[in-house]
């Protein structure tokens, strides 16, 4: 048996991974502590939110499992605390650990949920009048122009208003969630298409899309096949900026009541049940969720202010 | 330049004529304005007199025509809650917005314009470095949060300032205020902040950037050149140059602050416009909704008409051109 040691003197074709991590978005990545820290805890709510029926300690929304005798219980750490709910119960005696993260689960999904659609209403319409242009053009900018005039927040408001009116009281369950994702996505769509349009109007005037052209390809075809995979750079930067908007809106609605209901409360909705208690004495059940909340907004936004910065070399 | 202006104003003309028809369908078209206005006991025949004398069964372009009349002339329709005119409404609650949303924004100016220059002056401070992050923080925190906070804070565990409300409010008439007494005073404290707080590092941020791009500048280097005071320099000719775009934006801020206020009047039970409008969609009250829908629309086309007619008359390069 021979031993032959062959010296590994190939850099060449690194590992798929190694390749990841040396790339300049990674590199600049690990430059920053901050979104370093951002990103780790952006990624442990999207854990938190994948896994949330797992890893909660208990299901507060299964009615066997809670006991009023449990209600407003503090802090482990405060006098009467119970070591089996760290962060204390609220007043039917669910877990508010547990309660903080379905509520995660419910706020992050409904934020990525609302940029989804938010992104292909805005890409849709950004390509069609970036491509198209004239009277289309004109018509669909200047309804972003007007829209672009009021604050996000209060077309969703708005929206989430004459939805709810139309669909009259009593907006419950899934019905609820159907308003709130399309409110906000609604009152996001102006960043995406406006994006979208000047650099189609950019990429339409290149030779492999005259080729296309020529070669006989419909505009939809051009649109969605050689214009939209060079539009997703930009558009990513903005998903990630307006997923710190989505989840920060969607939480204000169901603060103000008129987003999601106490049954399947998100962040917002708990802070507005727990508002209830915090004069007499019982903060835990509104602060903890409100702390939830700021730090997951802070560290999606960072994360996007990153990604603004190191996709863009023009902002450093 | 005629030409552009009456572009502009056609344009809010237009967005106007949007907005009212949207209330107006509200109006109409969801649920019955009938029921909404009778008791159960009511029968069908006077149901139906009623109809006609409202004229609900007229065609719908003749009870539009009839609609936009009435609301240029302030007649809003009666609340289906309160069972009073919604304009007298609006008129009790205006008060209250207004004063907040003036406060606020003179505490996002007188604040925030100081904290941009110094953090502009001194780019390197630690201050300055704890002023930027904290404006990243406020910028990045619902400000309902914020609310909740300074309510945890100042009044559940301080007993320092009252959590909701207006105090105590004079009443001059036409209009209430809370400057008079000190509970009014105390009362506007915590909602004021909160409301500040967003354009005050908005504000913050705008001086402190327009500020750096003017340092640069070869003026202000020929100005120190000339041997001309640090004090001059940077208040009598760097500041004066950035309060252009800075009051624009504040201008153009002042429809967000009062739209911001639906939130903070809602956390601080604030009695303005803003918490009716959240209890109208709660209580599907669809008068005082259209309302103030075409209330704050009417405010923000009347901003935005100005801040775009200002813009034009201030930066001669709109006048060539207005592509993106």
């Amino acid at each position: 048996m021979s031993e032959v040691q062959i010296p590994d003197t190939s850099p060449a074709r690194p590992g798929l991974l190694r390749q990841i991590w040396q790339s300049d978005l990674a590199h600049s990545f690990r430059q920053s502590k901050v979104t370093v820290v951002a990103g780790i805890i952006s990624f442990g709510f999207v854990f938190i939110a994948l896994f949330a029926p797992w890893i909660a300690p208990s299901n507060p929304y299964d009615m066997t499992g809670i006991s009023v005798l449990n209600a407003f219980l503090p802090p482990v750490w405060m006098e009467g605390g119970d070591s089996r709910f760290l962060l204390g119960t609220d007043s039917v005696g669910r877990d508010i650990l547990s309660t903080i993260m379905y509520g995660s689960r419910i706020s992050l999904g409904v934020g990525v949920a609302a940029v989804f659609f938010a992104a292909t209403l805005g890409i849709s319409l950004g390509l069609i009048s970036g491509y198209i242009g004239g009277r289309t053009d004109a018509a669909i900018m200047r309804v972003a122009e007007i829209q672009l005039s009021f604050p996000d927040i209060l077309i969703a408001l708005l929206i989430d208003g004459i939805i709810r009116s139309i669909l009259g009281p009593g907006t419950h369950g899934n019905i609820a969630f159907i308003v709130v994702i399309s409110a906000i996505s609604l009152a996001y769509w102006v960043q995406f298409a406006r994006t979208v349009r000047s650099t189609t109007m950019v990429e339409k005037g290149k030779e492999y899309v005259q080729a296309a052209r020529v070669a006989g390809k419909s505009p939809g075809y051009i649109m969605f096949k050689h214009l939209l995979p060079n539009v997703m750079g930009p558009v990513l930067v903005i998903a990630t900026i307006n997923l710190a908007l989505a989840i920060v809106t969607e939480a204000t609605l169901s603060f103000l009541g008129v987003g999601l209901p106490p049954t399947q409360p998100s962040l917002g909705t708990l802070i507005r049940v727990g508002n209830d208690f915090l004069f007499s004495g019982e903060w835990w059940i509104t602060i903890f969720p409100g702390i939830t909340l700021a730090i997951m907004g802070l560290s999606v936004n960072l994360l996007g202010d990153w990604l603004r910065d190191a996709l863009n070399p023009k902002l450093r | 330049m005629v030409a552009f202006i009456l572009s502009r104003v056609l344009q809010a003309f237009i967005v106007m004529l949007g907005v009212a028809m949207i209330a107006f369908s509200l109006f109409n078209y969801v649920g019955d304005p009938i029921s909404n206005l009778v008791g159960i006991q009511t029968s069908a025949e006077k149901r139906e007199q009623l109809r006609e004398s409202l004229g609900l069964n007229d065609p719908a372009p003749v009870q539009f025509a009839r609609f936009i009349s009435r609301t240029v002339q302030f007649e809003f329709g009666i609340s289906y809650q309160q069972k009073r005119s919604v304009s007298s409404i609006i008129a009790e609650r205006m008060p209250a917005t207004l004063e907040l949303s003036f406060v606020s924004a003179l505490l996002a100016l007188f604040i925030g314009i100081p904290m941009g220059v110094y953090t502009a002056l001194n780019r390197n401070s630690w201050l300055s470095h704890a002023m930027l992050s904290l404006s990243l923080v406020g910028v990045s925190l619902p400000t309902f949060l914020i609310g909740i906070m300074l309510i945890f804070v100042f009044a559940v565990q301080l007993h320092a300032l009252p959590s909701f409300g207006r105090g105590q409010v004079v009443d001059l008439g036409f209009w209430t205020t809370g400057f008079l007494t000190a509970s009014g005073l105390k009362a506007l404290i915590m909602p004021s902040i909160t409301l500040a707080l967003f354009q005050m590092t908005l504000i913050m941020r705008l001086v402190r950037s327009e500020m750096l791009e003017v340092l640069r500048t070869d003026y202000i280097k020929f100005a120190r050149a000339r041997g001309l005071t640090r004090r001059t320099v940077n208040f009598g000719y760097a500041l004066m140059n950035t309060l252009v775009p800075v009051i624009t934006i504040t201008g153009l801020q002042l429809g967000s602050i009062i739209a911001f206020a639906i939130i903070t009047e809602t956390v601080f039970q604030w009695p303005g416009m803003g918490l009716m409008f959240i209890q109208a969609i709660a209580e599907v009250d669809i008068p005082v909704m259209s309302t103030y829908l075409m209330l704050i629309a009417c405010f923000f086309v009347i901003i935005n008409l100005i801040v775009d007619l200002l813009y034009y008359f201030v930066d001669p390069r709109l006048r060539v051109d207005r592509g993106w």
